[in-house]
């Protein structure tokens, strides 16, 4: 008989199995779908995420490259530009300014209007592509009435469709709308000369790229304009992709902790269908089947199962990532300002990487069994006795692992540093922990043994030890997702106590006026002299420059005592507020001191036009901010940035009358809603932004809790088929067969609700190492930790019910079953 | 961006495949300049040409060029040509020029051929940020970028109307990544206007453009050859001025298109435009004598054959010709400088420098479209 | 049809080897029955084992017709059991997950000796006919047992072996399903080797041999 034959009757003994157990099957399967769906829903996260991230860095692949800017303001003259041309200097203009579409009355749109000239673009800006990608020709783009090329979901944002024009809120329409994919959310393309139209920036703009060629940055610029133009180091697109790093690696890491409390299910049920199929591949082999051709049964029967649920996985990914990505991209954009699509579009890499995460982790799971049955004795017909013998040896080895990983944990979480060791050391205390978990449950059991009384009570705890093995998958999965649920939900809860502190802290001020240009603050400052009600007007200047690698947002205030009042120092050097008025010393945030390495009492020498050297005077916190931040006096950053800072006025005044100064603000200076805006709004807006951060975080500890009740459940479900043969005898001794169901549950939930109590201690070590390792390696500050008992009763609670209603099934129905099927175990006895 | 640039070369072919018998070409002429143009403004014969007023750009055409060429030689006796071409295209009829949405898109050819070897450049413009354009005033110049046609005056002199025409004293200049040059073209004579004062009919159908011709340059200057030499060059140069909204008929896929300056002082501009199935194309010309007079040749007085081809770039490309006014006593053979002088740009095209022997020698530049 | 020449098999234990078989011999013809007795422990199912293939000999030869087996790699001995040899165990060893039907025609697809007609009589002669849609664990032992023979005589393998068929069945009922087996065997022309402890069984066959110590003995 070919082997292809053989393989195929193989193939359907083996998959008869499934047929008769398929509640078994249906663990396996789901066990791999809910894993294959929640680590690829986080990858589509991640993968939307970078996407846009790119799309917005390389519309001018430049940005990452330096451009042309003006000295003085932020416009230049198009005069440069040809100038520039004229003397073969291959720059390109661009021209970019907020358009407001009418969409609430409070609320308007946003969006970022980008002039091109896509003929003189630089050759590596995807822009150019855009334009020609469009399939709407270049003639259209450049001649009336030209094109805007908008991506999918800002087209849905504006309630448009392609060809329409659309109009402002000042009334000012586009030109036709056209959609292209590589356009970056919240972008329009338009032609520059429609721009300077739009944005009334006539013969203006912002800046002139330049192609990816360094021998250009080298050359003087011709002296006509070398006074009016600047270098501008690259825009910080690119950094974006490295301050989110530390988000989608949070999220990375949770998609895996719900990937491999997935895999556990696996593991549990591909290692009890080998148990329960032991003696069918003993009789393949016996009629003559090799055990090669076992193997490769046994192997293709994984890869089909993988492959379905692996598919079904994906599906359910996807739902999954559309379903969080509103919120993902909510608190992306609250944290880093990153515009991220709220439309989910997946290339095949995802698929494929997705159904390679499935089969490799299937194969993963069931390496032990398929080792078994490569390795399993044609004849060894009655070795079932030592099974407890080298269970035992089994959980011995286990716990000598996990307690070599709980080490390493140690270790590296003591004296390692940088964030991907940091998770590391995690995943080990994880792994360590659910590792010893059944060796630290089966002492318990021992202890309680030792205390039974009773033939009954000796043989509950007895049997409660030997079915530890059969349950110890389960309840591990249950210790990992309860851990963490403990672990993240302390840690954000204990951000939030910090955050709000906090947010008291820095925001002293009862109103805040941002102004737009020199002259808008004038007029502010002029405005502000008469307002009775105002007792004093902090002013503060603004510029982002960059320090080392990293961009650096420096303030300029002047020193007030509400600063020192209320500023949240971490550290402060005798004399620092003095030095800092001075121009002398400067505050930096926590970040920096992460980041660059320097403290109070260290130098930091700002370049540009003219060095300026500072001593670092103290530290400050500087919470849900990614970016390095400096405080100074604002007389001195006025002086010395050779750019023009963003200025704006923290305002002291009783706190009842903020907000009528602020709309009194808004309507007289015409302020936008941003510019103007009182103490209560800022941190309503900041509260949101940080609640919409730990949403998803929060989703997915959810989901993962709801996985590990999955995993319990099928394995008391599968483990009940087999308990009959142990329970019957004790019903043929006289013990009720409700009695037995209940005896049964009662110790699933015993179990269960022990590795509640250890997952407690467990979760508030996960929580010290989110807020004291991983979050100062991730965002760059500590935080203090906080208890929250309540929180981890409500999850005891959720656990037990989980456990509850994992157990209850399979009691009741081992109450229920006819009493027929319990004297059949005397019947057929030793045929199993 | 070589997408844009493919696109933008759509745009200049309007809807044609420059590829030799592909079916656009053979119904809308190359680079499209046989496709229907009504709505853009027609040449008209009754409005005669004036100057310098007509040196300026014509918005209102859809196509228009600036073309100048040079046979130079250097003080080791090595010859050169150079090539420097400036096209306007309107993208839509009633483009005005200035602004960003003028309409008008343009672009610049520079090429330099030597015995050996053949250099070119290619770049796009627009006249809305000032990158590209034409203007007569305070003095003459087209340019896109750094490659630039000016007009040369003494500091501080005026232009007075009755004194020379801006375009007999001029500088023209170009930089590329192959190399560069900037040379001085000047010539005391007037403008030689083709045609019927000007007025060039390019087909029987009456297709036709404007055309006039400054073909009496002196040019001197300097080249900078690709390996970083720079040579001191010397020799004759030639400058066609050009505009039309539709200077081709239909079936005429390309030209052939000759300026010779004879060793013994005249000058002769002679073209073919060729048409699917039929030997007979379209031939028209001008004999330039001495003292700079025009006389327009006849279809019936123009003899041109070619001789010799060569495979460029994949095309058969005829590359000598027999050429023969009995009329004026002219019959010579003419030889390329180099038979690989193809222009490989958006839209590829054979041009270079020639000479040739017979009842006369001299030298010239040729150019072969629509192969 | 089978031979076994000089074979010995010691195993490895944590006391040292054991060994269990002493150049052992013994031939049997095409279509003989012989009957293998001794006590527990006497390396009766270690000689069965070995000349299945299930198990590798130490020193000696075993052929089974043409072919050496104590030569053959492990898949050559796995096709060896498929085409030539059947298998009856004291455990039943039915596929709890197939049906009669399907477990009676396992073999005999795996061998490529599958024929509906052939096993619908087969079914019939050992009673089955009414339970071929039900699954072992819906059978009594006897049923049970009935359907593993069934199994292995759809296979018509030349050589049948069979280990304490009867062992795990009440006598009246062992006795009815022996009389099939041997029934069968005889049908289908194969040769019987048989191990059993029982002098009353071995009786019914063609020859008997003891084996006492691992060595084999004439009665």
């Amino acid at each position: 008989m070919p082997f292809i034959g053989t393989l195929g009757l193989v193939l359907v003994t083996l998959f008869s199995h499934w047929r008769r157990h398929p509640v078994q099957g249906l663990a396996w399967l789901s066990g791999l779908l809910l894993a294959t769906a929640l680590w690829s829903g986080v990858q589509a996260l991640n993968a939307q995420a970078r996407d846009s991230y790119d799309r917005a860095a390389s519309l001018f692949d430049g940005a990452a490259l330096p451009s042309l800017v003006a000295r003085e303001g932020s416009l230049l003259a198009q005069t440069d530009y040809s100038a520039l041309r004229r003397q073969g200097w291959p720059v390109s203009p661009v021209l970019e300014g907020r358009l407001e579409f009418p969409r609430t009355e409070a609320d308007p749109l946003r969006l970022t209007l980008v002039g091109i000239d896509p003929l003189t673009l630089p050759a590596e800006a995807t822009a150019g592509q855009a334009v020609d990608g469009t399939g709407s020709d270049l003639i259209a783009f450049l001649t009336n009435p030209g094109r805007t090329l908008v991506s999918p979901d800002s087209l849905r944002a504006l309630q448009a469709s392609p060809g329409d024009r659309i109009s402002t809120t000042d009334e000012q329409m586009l030109p036709p709308l056209a959609v292209n994919a590589s356009i970056p959310p919240g972008s329009l393309l338009v032609d520059i000369g429609f721009a300077q139209r739009l944005l009334s920036r006539e013969g203006q703009v912002n800046r002139l790229l330049i192609p990816d060629d360094p021998s250009w940055l080298d050359r003087p610029l011709p002296a006509n304009v070398a006074e009016r133009l600047r270098w501008q180091a690259g825009q910080s697109e690119e950094d974006l992709g490295r301050l989110t790093d530390s988000f989608h690696l949070n999220l990375t890491a949770l998609g895996l902790l719900a990937f491999v409390v997935g895999l556990f299910i696996v593991h549990g049920s591909t290692g009890l269908a080998f148990e329960q199929r032991r003696g069918l591949l003993r009789t393949l082999r016996a009629c003559g089947v090799s055990q090669r051709t076992v193997l490769v049964g046994l192997l293709t029967e994984l890869l089909l199962l993988a492959l379905v649920a692996g598919l079904l996985g994906l599906c359910l990914g996807y739902l999954v990532a559309g379903w969080l990505l509103p919120d993902v991209a909510a608190s992306l954009q609250g944290l880093y300002g990153a515009r991220v699509s709220d439309q989910l579009h997946l290339d095949p890499q995802w698929w494929l990487t997705g159904l390679g995460m499935a089969l490799g982790g299937a194969l993963l799971a069931s390496l032990s069994s398929l080792w078994q049955a490569a390795r399993m004795p044609v004849l060894a017909l009655a070795r079932s006795e030592a099974w407890g013998q080298r269970q035992s040896g089994q959980l011995r080895l286990q716990t000598r692992v996990g307690l070599v990983l709980l080490a390493g944990a140690v270790l590296i979480l003591t004296t390692g540093s940088g964030l991907v060791l940091a998770f590391a050391g995690l995943a080990a205390l994880l792994l360590g922990a659910a590792l010893c978990l059944p060796m630290v449950l089966s002492l318990c059991l021992r202890l309680g043994q030792r205390f039974a009384r009773g033939p009954l009570s000796e043989w509950f705890w007895a049997e409660t030890r030997q079915q530890l093995s059969g349950l110890s998958l389960a309840l591990m999965a249950l210790l990992l997702a309860l851990a963490a649920n403990v672990g993240v939900g302390g840690m954000v809860d204990s951000f939030r106590l910090t955050f709000t502190g906090w947010l008291d802290q820095r925001l002293a001020a009862e109103a805040y006026l941002n102004a737009d240009s020199p002259q808008q603050a004038e007029r502010i400052d002029n405005w502000l002299q008469q307002q009775p009600d105002v007792d004093a007007v902090l002013p503060t200047v603004q510029a982002t420059v960059r320090y080392g690698d990293w961009p650096l947002e420096i303030n300029g205030i002047r020193p007030h005592a509400t600063y020192e009042d209320y500023w949240p120092v971490l550290q402060l050097r005798p004399g620092a507020w003095f030095n800092l008025a001075a121009g002398q010393g400067a505050l930096v945030s926590e970040q920096w001191v992460r980041t660059h390495g320097s403290g109070p009492g260290d130098e930091v020498t700002l370049t540009g036009d003219r060095a300026w050297t500072l001593t670092i005077e103290g530290v400050y916190a500087d919470y849900g901010n990614p970016r390095p931040q400096m405080l100074v006096s604002g007389s001195a950053l006025s002086d010395w940035y050779t750019g023009t800072p963003r200025q704006g006025f923290s305002l002291r005044l009783p706190p009842e009358k903020a907000s009528d100064l602020v709309a009194k603000a808004r309507d007289e200076l015409s302020l936008s809603d941003f510019a103007a805006i009182d103490q209560a709004s800022v941190r309503g807006f900041s509260e949101q932004v940080f609640e919409r951060t730990f949403v998803a975080t929060g989703a997915l500890n959810t989901l993962t809790l709801a996985v590990a009740a999955i995993a319990l459940f099928t394995s008391l479900l599968t483990l009940s088929h087999s308990r009959l043969p142990q329970l019957a005898p004790l019903w043929a001794q006289g013990v009720t067969r409700r009695h037995l169901a209940w005896l049964e549950g009662a110790r699933t939930l015993g179990l269960a609700l022990l590795t509640v109590l250890l997952a407690i201690p467990l979760g508030l070590l996960l929580a010290w190492v989110l807020v004291a390792v991983i979050n100062v390696e991730a965002f760059g500050w500590r935080l203090p930790l906080y208890f929250f008992p309540l929180q981890w009763l409500t999850l005891a609670g959720l656990a037990l019910i989980s456990a509850l209603l994992a157990t209850a099934w399979p009691a009741w129905r081992l109450g229920r079953q006819s009493a027929g099927r319990w004297v059949r175990v005397f019947a057929t006895e030793g045929g199993h | 961006m070589r997408l844009l640039l493919i696109s933008l070369a759509l745009i200049l072919a309007a809807c044609s495949d420059p590829t030799p018998g592909g079916d656009d070409a053979v119904t809308q002429g190359f680079a499209g300049l046989g496709g229907d143009a009504d709505e853009f403004a027609q040449v008209d014969p009754s409005q005669p040409l004036q100057f310098p007023e007509d040196h300026a750009a014509h918005p209102e055409y859809r196509i228009e060029w600036w073309y100048a060429t040079a046979n130079l030689q250097d003080q080791q006796g090595r010859r050169y040509g150079i090539q420097w071409t400036l096209f306007r295209q309107a993208l839509e009829p009633e483009a005005q020029l200035g602004d960003w949405q003028d309409g008008q898109v343009w672009m610049a050819h520079v090429g330099l051929t030597t015995a050996e070897d053949h250099w070119q450049g290619e770049r796009f413009g627009r006249s809305g940020g000032g990158q590209a354009g034409v203007v007569t005033e305070p003095f003459y110049q087209a340019w896109l970028d750094d490659w630039s046609l000016k007009e040369v005056r003494a500091p501080g002199s005026e232009r007075s109307p009755s004194a020379l025409d801006p375009l007999s004293h001029l500088r023209l200049q170009a930089d590329t990544d192959d190399f560069a040059y900037d040379l001085v073209l000047q010539t005391d004579q007037s403008l030689v206007l083709h045609g019927d004062d000007g007025f060039s009919r390019k087909s029987e159908r009456g297709q036709a453009s404007w055309y006039y011709s400054q073909p009496f340059y002196q040019v001197n200057g300097r080249l900078t050859l690709p390996d970083g030499e720079q040579v001191t060059v010397r020799g004759d140069g030639w400058l066609d001025r050009e505009w039309s909204s539709q200077p081709l008929a239909p079936e005429q896929q390309g030209w052939d298109w000759f300026s010779l300056q004879l060793d013994s002082g005249e000058r002769v501009m002679l073209f073919r435009l060729r048409e699917d199935d039929d030997d007979e194309s379209f031939r028209a010309g001008t004999w330039i004598s001495v003292a700079g007079e025009a006389t327009p040749l006849t279809p019936q007085q123009i003899d041109m054959t070619p001789t010799e081809t060569t495979e460029v770039a994949g095309r058969t490309v005829p590359v000598g010709w027999r050429l023969r006014l009995p009329d004026f006593g002219l019959d010579i053979d003419t030889h390329p400088l180099n038979p690989q002088s193809w222009m490989d740009t958006s839209i590829p095209y054979w041009e270079g420098p020639v000479e040739f022997s017979g009842s006369h020698t001299g030298r010239g530049y040729l150019e072969m479209t629509g192969y | 049809m089978l031979t076994v020449d000089q074979v010995s098999k010691q195993f490895t234990t944590p006391q040292g080897p054991l060994p269990v078989l002493y150049q052992v011999s013994l031939d049997l013809a095409a279509g003989q029955s012989l009957a293998l007795t001794g006590e527990s422990g006497s390396g009766k199912s270690t000689l069965l084992h070995l000349i299945a293939g299930l198990d590798q000999v130490d020193q000696g030869r075993i052929c089974i017709g043409e072919h050496d087996i104590t030569a053959q790699d492990e898949s050559g001995r796995a096709a060896l059991r498929r085409q030539t040899v059947g298998l009856v165990f004291q455990q039943f060893n039915l596929i709890p997950s197939l049906t009669v039907a399907a477990n009676l025609a396992f073999q005999a697809r795996l061998a490529g000796r599958f024929d509906a007609a052939e096993l619908a009589r087969l079914a019939q002669r050992l009673g089955l006919t009414e339970v071929m849609e039900r699954y072992p664990e819906q059978l009594s032992g006897g049923q049970q047992q009935r359907v593993a023979i069934g199994r292995v005589l759809a296979a018509k393998p030349a050589l049948v072996l069979a280990d304490e068929p009867t062992g795990n069945l009440d006598e009246a009922t062992g006795d009815a399903v022996l009389d099939l087996f041997l029934e069968g065997v005889k049908a289908t022309g194969s040769a019987l080797l048989m191990v059993t402890h029982s002098p009353r069984l071995a009786a019914r066959l063609d020859r008997c041999q003891h084996l006492h110590m691992g060595r084999l003995e004439p009665l």
